[in-house]
């Protein structure tokens, strides 16, 4: 099974985790003027490089953190994980 | 009509004879109803302070327990703590620790009912928690007073290493998964002998 770092934990095995899609996603800063096209382009539209993607996981059975990661996601290899706010992004 | 004050019993009282018939290398037993508070702080506050002060310690690091005085404290996150004493001790300790907490800001919450504990020992014990769980117990790796919170057999438990190579374990395991863990424990047991099965 593949381990991933957590920041706070080090390496558990990839049950122990949850994928929580892209990282760095800004909320609208003012959702009112958003139509609907914008709206749903802010709520469902993700990249989908093929390579290195910043992403949001959740250390589920164990400190139960989120955390960001960059994974590669052609080779799921993790280049690095970090504390939320901690890093500058990736 | 009268109702009948409800009894309290532990999520593992109908597994005293299975533990019993245990091999040699591995003793398992509940200990039933020991109070346990999750505690949400910041670590190096002045509430953190104000209850590393009432309990006489430190409140250990990441994937560490303090085990040295009567109430131990397991890390379970960045700020968060699970605070176990023993039974029926929790209203005067919390009230300590609320009081000593003034208006700084924590929480102390007692969960005593979310989690029983199970005393592992023995020199099988390594061995067969290596049957369900992923991580290293060397004692290289796994010193006294590592805590850690994560999969027995997929069932989520946190693990508290009380003497060098895992000879002593607290299992610490949801209620309402006790009899699945103490089930998984047995059968992962029956091949080391002492008429488990
Ligand atoms: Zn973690």
């Amino acid at each position: 099974m593949q381990l991933i770092a957590c920041p706070w934990c080090g390496e558990r095995e990839e049950a122990e985790f949850h994928y929580g899609g892209q990282a760095h996603v800004p909320y609208p800063a003012k959702p009112a003027d958003l139509d609907d096209e914008q709206w749903a382009q802010y709520v469902f539209f993700r990249d989908n490089p093929k390579g290195p993607f910043a992403e949001r996981w959740m250390h589920a059975a164990g400190c139960r953190r989120w955390f960001d990661a960059l994974r590669d996601t052609a080779t799921h290899q993790f280049l690095s994980v970090h504390r939320m706010g901690e890093e500058p992004r990736a | 009509m009268t109702v009948d004050a409800p009894a309290r019993f532990s999520p593992l009282a109908d597994w005293q004879e299975a533990f019993g018939r245990l091999p040699a290398g591995f003793q398992v037993r509940e200990l039933p109803f020991l109070t346990q508070l999750t505690l949400r702080v910041s670590a190096d506050s002045p509430a953190a302070k104000a209850v590393e002060s009432v309990l006489g310690i430190r409140l250990p690091s990441a994937s560490r327990a303090e085990l040295s005085e009567e109430v131990k404290a397991l890390w379970l996150g960045p700020d968060e703590w699970l605070l176990v004493a023993p039974a029926d001790t929790g209203a005067e300790l919390v009230g300590r620790l609320r009081s000593a907490i003034g208006e700084e800001f924590a929480t102390v919450t007692d969960v005593s009912a979310q989690r029983t504990v199970l005393s592992l020992r023995g020199g099988l014990t390594r061995e067969i928690l290596a049957r369900g769980c992923a991580l290293d117990l060397d004692p290289r790796v796994a010193p006294v007073g590592a805590c850690y919170t994560t999969l027995l057999a997929q069932t989520g438990i946190t693990l508290v290493v009380r003497a060098e190579a895992a000879a002593s374990v607290w299992l610490l395991v949801r209620s309402s998964f006790a009899p699945y863990a103490a089930a998984w424990l047995v059968d992962a047991a029956t091949e080391y002998g002492g008429g488990a099965g």
